[in-house]
C-alpha cells in the first residue's frame, strides 16, 4: 500500500497533471479570497470557503480521474492485481496519495489569509476598541476541517467513477456531473415544500452538514457523514475490482 | 509445484478455458502452445491471480490461489502479455516501485544491479521507459518479473516485438532461469518451446491437446520416413526403379535439378531405413546418389494437426474429414499418438470424480 501510495504522489509531481492542480486552486483560491474579503472589506471568511467547494468540483476530478482508468488502459494494473497486494491495499494507497496533495494545497492555500491578518494588525494598532478585530480563528479552522472531510469524500467518489472506465475525461466530466449535483441538491432543498423529500435532498447534499464547521462548531455527525461516504466509496471500488475479477 | 485441477473460466456463455489440468514440477519449463485465443492467458491470469477461475482449483507450492492469494503472488512473478510499464517513470523508478510493491527483503541495490545484469538493462537504467523501444521495453517486464526471486515465472508471449537477436536472448535467459525457478511461458511460436523448454502442452479451444515431454516429440518427429535424393541417371528409370521398391512407399521427382542429377523426393514405409539399400542399389546401377537429405518432421506439421485433429473433433462432419486424412501422413499419426497419451495422462492427473 505504501508503494502505491509514494508512486502516486510522485506521478502528481512529475507529470504536468499535479502542477495544472495545484496551479488553479492556488490561483482561483487567491482570486475568491480576495473578492470575498478585501474588496468587500469584511473579514468573515464563511463566503471564501462555500466557494472554494464549488472550485472543489472542478479540481477534485483532476485529482482522481486517471488513478484507475490510466491504470486500467494501460494494463499496469496487471502488475498491481499481481503483485502480494490487497486491493483494499491498492485503493487506499491511491485515495490517501490524492488526498495528502489535496490536504496539502489546502495548507498551503491559508496564505491567503495573510493580508487579512496583516490588515488586521494594522487596525488593530490604531484602534483604542478593545474589541476583537481581523478573522475568527475558529471560524476557519472549522471551515478547513469541513472542506478536508468534503474533500476526502469528493476523492472516494472521484476513484470510484475512475475505476469504472478506462477513459480518463469521461471519468472527469462523470465525476464533475456527480459532485456538482451533490453540492446542488443542497441548493434546491431550500425551496423544495414537501418535507420527505426536503429532508431526502439535504440528506443526500454534502453542504447541508457544512453550515456548523462555517460558524466554527465542531460536528462530530458530520465527520461521521463525510468519512463514512469517503468508507463506502473506496469500498465500492474494491467491490468493483473483485467483481471484475470474477466477471 | 504448480498444480491445476479442472480450471474453468467462462465470460457468460463464452467458456475461455474448459477443464484443463496439468501439474508443473519445481524447475520444469513448461511451454503452453496454442493458436490465439486458445486459452493460454486467460490460465496464465488466473494462475498469477488477476483473475478467478469459475471453478478448478489452482494451487502453488501447496497453496490455493483462492484461499491465500497474497502468499500464493509472492511465489510469482508474472510477465503480461502487454508488459506493465508505467511510461513516464525511468527504469530504475519503475524497478524501485516494483521492489517496493512485492515488499522485497533483499538488498535493494545489489539484487537490482543483479536482475539488470541478467536482462542487459544496465545501459538504459535511468533513461524513461517511454523512451526505450520494445525490446527493452520487453526486457524491463521481464526485469520486473525477477524482481524479489521468486521460484515461479510465468512469462506470457515473452518475445513478441523482439528482433531475432533479441529472441535468442530472451531465450537463452528463460533457458538460464529455467536451472532454479520453475518457468510457464506462453507462446505460439513453435521453434520457441522447441528450443527452449522441458514440456510442451498444446491448448486449443480451451482445452489440453497434448501434454507431452519436448525430447519426446522431437524423438517422434525426428523418426522420419522421408527423403530427398539428388540421383545422377535417367530421370524415369529412376523413377520406375525408386517405385518398384517394396520398401519405398511414394516417390515423385521434383522440379529442381542439380547439373545431371534431378531430384526426387521419397518416402519409405513406415520403420524402414531404406538409406543403405538404396545407397547400394543405385551404385550397383552406376547412378551415383549425390545428395541424400532426411527431412524431418518439424514441430510445426505436428502442432497443426494436433490442432485440426482436435478441431475436426469437433463437428461430425469435419470429423468425418479428418478420420479420412489420418489414413495420410505421419504428422497425423504422431498427432494422434500424441492426443491418445495425452488422454491417458489427463485422466492420471486430475481424476473425474476426485474433485476435492
Amino acid at each position: 500500500m505504501f508503494a502505491i501510495f509514494k508512486k502516486e504522489l510522485r506521478a502528481y509531481l512529475t507529470t504536468p497533471i499535479g502542477y495544472v492542480y495545484v496551479g488553479i486552486f492556488l490561483a482561483v483560491s487567491a482570486l475568491i479570497c480576495a473578492f470575498t474579503t478585501l474588496q468587500q472589506a469584511s473579514y468573515n471568511t464563511s463566503a471564501y470557503f462555500q466557494y472554494l467547494l464549488f472550485l472543489l468540483i472542478v479540481l477534485i476530478p483532476i485529482l482522481t480521474m486517471r488513478m484507475f482508468a490510466e491504470e486500467r488502459k494501460s494494463r499496469t494494473e496487471q502488475l498491481l492485481l499481481t503483485a502480494p497486494v490487497t486491493i483494499t491495499g491498492m485503493v487506499l494507497g491511491k485515495f490517501f496519495a490524492a488526498f495528502t496533495l489535496f490536504a496539502s494545497t489546502v495548507v498551503v492555500s491559508c496564505v491567503n489569509f495573510l493580508p487579512l491578518i496583516g490588515y488586521a494588525v494594522s487596525e488593530q494598532s490604531i484602534s483604542t476598541a478593545d474589541t476583537h478585530i481581523g478573522p475568527i480563528g475558529g471560524q476557519i479552522i472549522g471551515c478547513l476541517i469541513g472542506v478536508l472531510l468534503i474533500g476526502a469524500a469528493f476523492i472516494a467518489i472521484g476513484l470510484f467513477i475512475s475505476s469504472l472506465t478506462e477513459n480518463q475525461l469521461a471519468s472527469a466530466i462523470v465525476t464533475i456531473a456527480v459532485l456538482a449535483a451533490m453540492v446542488f441538491v443542497g441548493i434546491i432543498a431550500a425551496y423544495v415544500n414537501s418535507p420527505v423529500l426536503r429532508t431526502v435532498l439535504d440528506w443526500v447534499s454534502v453542504l447541508s452538514r457544512y453550515d456548523n464547521f462555517s460558524m466554527g462548531l465542531f460536528d462530530f455527525s458530520a465527520l461521521l457523514y463525510y468519512v463514512s461516504i469517503a468508507g463506502v466509496f473506496v469500498f465500492l471500488t474494491v467491490r468493483i475490482y473483485e467483481k471484475r475479477r470474477w466477471g | 509445484m504448480i498444480k491445476i485441477e479442472h480450471l474453468v473460466k467462462s465470460y457468460g456463455a463464452n467458456t475461455a478455458v474448459d477443464d484443463i489440468s496439468f501439474e508443473v514440477a519445481r524447475g520444469e519449463i513448461v511451454g503452453l502452445l496454442g493458436p490465439n485465443g486458445a486459452g493460454k492467458s486467460t490460465t496464465m491470469n488466473i494462475l498469477a491471480g488477476y483473475l478467478s477461475s469459475s471453478a478448478g482449483r489452482v494451487t502453488v507450492d501447496g497453496l490455493n490461489v483462492l484461499d491465500e492469494p497474497l502468499e500464493v503472488k509472492r511465489r510469482i512473478g508474472y510477465l503480461p502479455e502487454q508488459p506493465p510499464l508505467y511510461l513516464d517513470m525511468t527504469v530504475e523508478e519503475y524497478l524501485i516501485f516494483v521492489y517496493n510493491l512485492k515488499g522485497c527483503t533483499l538488498n535493494r541495490t545489489k539484487h537490482l544491479a543483479e536482475i539488470c545484469e541478467v536482462v542487459k538493462l544496465t545501459d538504459v537504467y535511468h533513461r524513461l521507459i517511454k523512451n526505450l523501444s520494445k525490446g527493452f521495453r520487453q526486457r524491463v517486464g521481464i526485469a520486473q518479473a525477477l524482481i524479489g526471486n521468486p521460484p515461479v515465472i510465468i512469462f506470457d508471449e515473452p518475445t513478441v516485438g523482439l528482433d531475432p537477436k533479441q529472441i535468442i536472448e530472451v531465450r537463452n535467459l528463460i533457458r538460464t532461469l529455467g536451472r532454479d525457478h520453475t518457468v510457464i511461458l506462453s507462446t505460439h511460436i513453435l521453434q520457441e518451446v522447441q528450443a527452449v523448454c522441458d514440456r510442451i502442452i498444446i491448448i486449443n479451444k480451451g482445452k489440453i491437446v497434448a501434454d507431452e515431454l519436448t525430447e519426446n516429440i522431437n524423438r517422434v518427429a525426428a523418426n522420419t520416413c522421408r527423403y530427398q535424393l539428388k540421383i545422377c541417371g535417367p530421370q524415369r528409370e529412376v523413377l520406375a526403379m525408386l517405385r518398384d521398391r517394396a520398401d519405398v512407399a511414394y516417390a515423385e521427382v521434383l522440379a529442381a535439378r542439380d547439373g545431371d542429377a534431378y531430384v526426387y523426393h521419397v518416402e519409405s514405409q513406415r520403420g524402414v531405413d531404406i538409406r543403405k539399400s538404396l545407397f547400394f542399389a543405385f551404385s550397383a546401377k552406376g547412378w551415383p546418389i549425390v545428395g541424400m537429405e532426411t527431412l524431418g518432421l518439424n514441430l510445426e506439421d505436428i502442432f497443426i494437426s494436433v490442432v485440426d485433429r482436435t478441431n475436426a473433433e469437433d463437428g461430425t462432419k469435419k470429423a468425418a474429414k479428418g478420420r479420412r486424412q489420418r489414413t495420410g501422413t505421419p504428422e497425423k499419426d504422431i498427432a494422434q499418438s500424441i492426443l491418445d497419451a495425452t488422454a491417458a495422462k489427463q485422466e492420471q492427473i486430475a481424476p473425474m470424480e476426485g474433485d476435492e
